[in-house]
C-alpha cells in the first residue's frame, strides 16, 4: 500500500517439527505462522496483535533469524530494502542485528545478563557494530543512557541489572536495541512485564524515539491499549494468519472481522453501565480448525456459515483494508 | 527470644546491604555472596585454616630452624633401632628416622603439599572448564565425544585412576603426582561446567544477545562462561582438598618422588609407618597436618556452595 516499504514480509511460514525422518510417535508437525503478509514503511508503527499462541513473537523471531535450525521449518520471504532476510546465511545476518535490526524483549530482568554492567551491555554493541573503542563507546553509552531518560547514566554503567527498577532495566534494553540506530526496531511485548504507569512511560518513549530517529517499529502486543495508543497500522493474527488489517483509527471504529470485534468487544469500558457483563470471546485457541480447508475461527465465531468450515476465507484488500473473513461485520457504528 | 531478636537484626541487615534499587554502586553477585561468605562461621573457619597453612608455607624457610635435608650430630647419636629421639632443646618436635629435624621437615614440607595440590587442582580446573565450555556451547557430536570420553575417566574409582596413570609414567616424579591428580579431576569439572552452560544457553538473555548481533564466541565466553562458572569455582575448592589427599596419597604409596631427602607429608608418612611402634609421633603429626588442609578446604568450598547457591538466599 506505502510506495516503499523498508520490510516486506510476505508468506510467512512457520512450521515446528516434521523436519528430517518422521518416527512413530512424533506429534504431527505445528504450524505456528500460517501464511502471513504485512509491509512495514520507514517511520511506520506496525502492531501485530493477537492472543497467546497465534504467532505474533514466532514471526518476529523469524524475520530476526532467531528461531533454532533444527526441527523448525520457515518459508516465505521478509524483503528488507531489496535483501531476502530470511535467506541470507548465519554470518551476514548476525552482521544485520543489531546494526539494522533491533529487537526490545519482553522481559526485562530475563533479557540483560544478570552478572554483566549494564554499562558493558550497551557498549558491547557499539564496539560490535560500530567498531567504537572502549572509551568513545563508553561516552555514547552515557548518552544513549540519557537520550532513554535514564538518570545519573555515568553511574548507571557500573550497576548490574537486578539493581536497577523495571522500568529503567527496559529503558536500557530499548537503549541498547537502538544503540546502532536501526531502521526497525522490533518490540515483543515491551510493557508486558512492567506495571501500568511505567508502561505508559516506555510507550511514550518508544514514540519519541521512532518519531525522532525515523525507526519503523513493529509493535507485537495483546494489549489493545497500546495499539490505540502507538500503532499506525494494525494487523489482527489469529491462528497464524493476519485476518484483518487496517489503519489504526478505522480499526477501532469498524472493526469488521468478528475476531477483532470480539476483541474490541471485550475490552471494559468505563462508560458502560454498572453490572454488564464483558463480551468474551467463547472457546479457546485450541478450537482452531486448521487454514487449509476452513477458517480457523469458525468454531468461536458468532457469525459463523456453514462455508466456514468447508472453505478457506480469501484475503482480500479493499481500500486499505485487509480481510479474510466469510461473513465480515456489517460497516456501521459500534454501540 | 533472644535469638530470634538477633536473627531479625541479621536479616534487617542483610536487608539494608543489599540495598534498593540504585543503592550503592556495583555490588555483584559474586560481592554479594562474599558479604554471606563473611558471616558464616564455617566459612570463616576454613578460611582461617587455609591461611595459616598458606603463611607458613610461604614463609617456610624463614620458620624452619634447620634444613630438610640436614642431619644432625645431636639427634644421630641417639639414634637406635628401637628409639628415636623426641623433643630437645634445639629440636622441638625431636629427630625423624634419619636424625633430621622433624619440625623443620614439616614446615618445609607445606610448601610442597599446598604446591602439588593447587597445580593440580588449577591444570584439572583449565581442562575441565575447556572441555566443559566446548561441549556445552557447541552441543551436537561435539557435546556427545566429549561427554562420553569424561564418562570413561569418570567410571574409575579416581585414586585408582591416579595410581594408574602415575605408575604409566617411566619415572615416579612430582610432575607425574601433579599430572595424575589433575586428570582425575578434569571429569567432574568438565560435567559440572557443561550442564551449567546447556541451562544459560536457552535463557533470555542470550537470545537477546544474538538479537544484537554479537559473535558467538563473545556470547559463549563473555556471557555465558561468567554466569556458569559459579558452581565450578566452589567445586574447585572442594577438589583442591581432595587433590592434596590423593597427592600425599601417591608419594606415601611410593609413586612420588623418590628422593628421600625431600620433604612431603605423604612421603613423611609412609617412612613413619615402620617406626610405628618405636614413635607415632612420626606418623601423627603430617596425618594431622594433611587432615586440617583438607578440612580447611572442605568447609570454605561447602560454605562458598552455600552462599552461591540462589536457593538458599533470601
Amino acid at each position: 500500500m506505502t510506495k516503499n516499504p523498508l520490510l516486506e514480509v510476505r508468506d510467512l511460514r512457520v512450521t515446528f517439527g516434521g523436519t528430517g525422518r518422521r518416527r512413530r510417535g512424533d506429534p504431527p508437525p505445528t504450524v505456528a505462522v500460517d501464511g502471513v503478509s504485512f509491509d512495514v514503511s520507514p517511520g511506520q508503527v506496525v502492531g501485530l496483535v493477537g492472543e497467546s499462541g497465534c504467532g505474533k513473537s514466532v514471526t518476529s523471531l523469524a524475520i530476526m533469524g532467531l528461531l533454532p535450525h533444527r526441527g523448525v521449518r520457515v518459508s516465505g520471504t521478509a524483503m528488507f530494502e531489496g535483501t531476502d532476510l530470511l535467506g541470507l546465511s548465519d554470518a551476514a545476518m548476525r552482521d544485520r542485528r543489531g546494526r539494522d535490526l533491533g529487537m526490545v524483549f519482553q522481559d526485562p530482568l530475563s533479557a540483560l545478563n544478570p552478572v554483566v554492567p549494564i554499562g558493558i551491555q550497551v557498549t558491547e554493541v557499539l564496539r560490535r557494530h560500530r567498531g567504537l573503542s572502549a572509551g568513545p563507546a563508553r561516552d555514547e553509552a552515557t548518552e544513549l543512557l540519557r537520550r532513554v531518560g535514564i538518570p545519573d547514566p555515568g553511574r548507571r554503567l557500573a550497576e548490574y541489572p537486578h539493581q536497577l527498577s523495571g522500568g529503567m532495566r527496559q529503558r536500557a534494553l530499548i537503549a541498547i536495541a537502538l544503540a546502532c540506530r536501526p531502521r526497525l526496531l522490533i518490540a515483543d511485548e515491551p510493557t508486558t512485564a512492567l506495571d501500568v504507569t511505567i508502561q505508559a512511560q516506555i510507550l511514550a518513549l518508544l514514540a519519541e524515539l521512532v518519531a525522532d530517529t525515523g525507526t519503523a517499529l513493529i509493535m507485537i502486543t495483546h494489549d489493545l491499549g497500546v495499539v490505540a495508543g502507538l500503532c499506525d497500522e494494525v494487523n489482527v493474527l489469529y491462528g497464524g494468519r493476519v485476518v484483518e488489517r487496517a489503519r489504526r483509527h478505522e480499526l477501532f471504529a469498524t472493526p469488521r472481522h468478528p475476531y477483532t470485534h470480539g476483541l474490541l468487544g471485550s475490552i471494559p469500558r468505563l462508560d458502560a453501565p454498572s453490572g454488564e457483563r464483558l463480551n468474551a470471546i467463547r472457546g479457546s485457541v485450541s478450537d482452531n480448525l486448521p487454514w487449509g480447508s476452513a477458517c480457523a475461527f469458525a468454531p468461536r465465531c458468532p457469525r459463523e456459515l456453514p462455508d466456514c468450515r468447508e472453505i478457506t476465507p480469501s484475503q482480500d484488500e479493499v481500500m486499505d483494508r485487509l480481510l479474510s473473513c466469510h461473513n465480515p461485520v456489517p460497516v456501521q457504528v459500534r454501540s | 527470644m533472644n535469638v530470634l531478636m538477633q536473627r531479625r537484626r541479621e536479616r534487617l541487615d542483610r536487608l539494608a546491604e543489599a540495598g534498593g534499587p540504585g543503592g550503592g554502586g556495583g555490588q555483584s553477585l559474586l560481592a554479594e555472596a562474599f558479604t554471606r561468605l563473611r558471616r558464616n562461621p564455617v566459612a570463616v573457619t576454613g578460611a582461617g585454616i587455609i591461611v595459616v597453612f598458606l603463611l607458613v608455607a610461604v614463609f617456610a624457610p624463614l620458620l624452619a630452624p634447620h634444613n630438610a635435608e640436614d642431619s644432625f650430630e645431636a639427634l644421630r647419636t641417639s639414634l637406635r633401632p628401637d628409639s628415636i629421639p623426641g623433643p630437645m632443646p634445639g629440636f622441638p618436635l625431636g629427630s625423624d628416622q634419619n636424625g633430621r629435624d622433624e619440625l623443620s621437615r614439616m614446615i618445609l614440607a607445606s610448601q610442597q603439599t599446598l604446591l602439588v595440590g593447587v597445580l593440580a587442582t588449577v591444570l584439572g580446573l583449565l581442562a575441565g572448564v575447556l572441555i566443559g565450555v566446548l561441549a556445552g556451547a557447541f552441543g551436537g557430536w561435539v557435546d556427545t565425544l566429549l561427554m562420553r570420553l569424561t564418562d570413561v575417566l569418570l567410571s574409575f574409582p579416581s585414586l585408582r585412576l591416579a595410581i594408574s596413570i602415575a605408575a604409566l609414567a617411566a619415572k615416579a616424579s612430582q610432575t607425574t603426582v601433579i599430572i595424575a591428580v589433575a586428570v582425575v579431576s578434569v571429569p567432574v569439572f568438565a560435567r559440572l561446567l557443561r550442564g551449567a552452560m546447556l541451562a544459560q544457553r536457552s535463557s533470555d538473555y542470550v537470545l537477546a544477545a544474538t538479537a544484537l548481533g554479537i559473535q558467538r564466541r563473545h556470547i559463549v565466553l563473555r556471557h555465558m562462561l561468567p554466569n556458569a562458572v559459579g558452581p565450578v569455582i566452589v567445586q574447585a575448592t572442594l577438589v583442591l582438598a581432595s587433590s592434596i589427599l590423593d597427592a600425599a596419597a601417591l608419594s606415601f604409596l611410593g609413586l612420588g618422588d623418590a628422593d628421600p631427602g625431600r620433604a612431603e607429608w605423604g612421603l613423611m608418612l609412609a617412612n613413619a609407618q615402620s617406626y610405628l611402634d618405636v614413635r607415632p609421633e612420626l606418623a601423627f603429626y603430617p596425618a594431622v597436618a594433611i587432615i586440617l588442609v583438607a578440612l580447611g578446604f572442605t568447609l570454605l568450598g561447602e560454605a562458598m556452595r552455600e552462599a552461591l547457591d540462589p536457593k538458599s538466599r533470601r
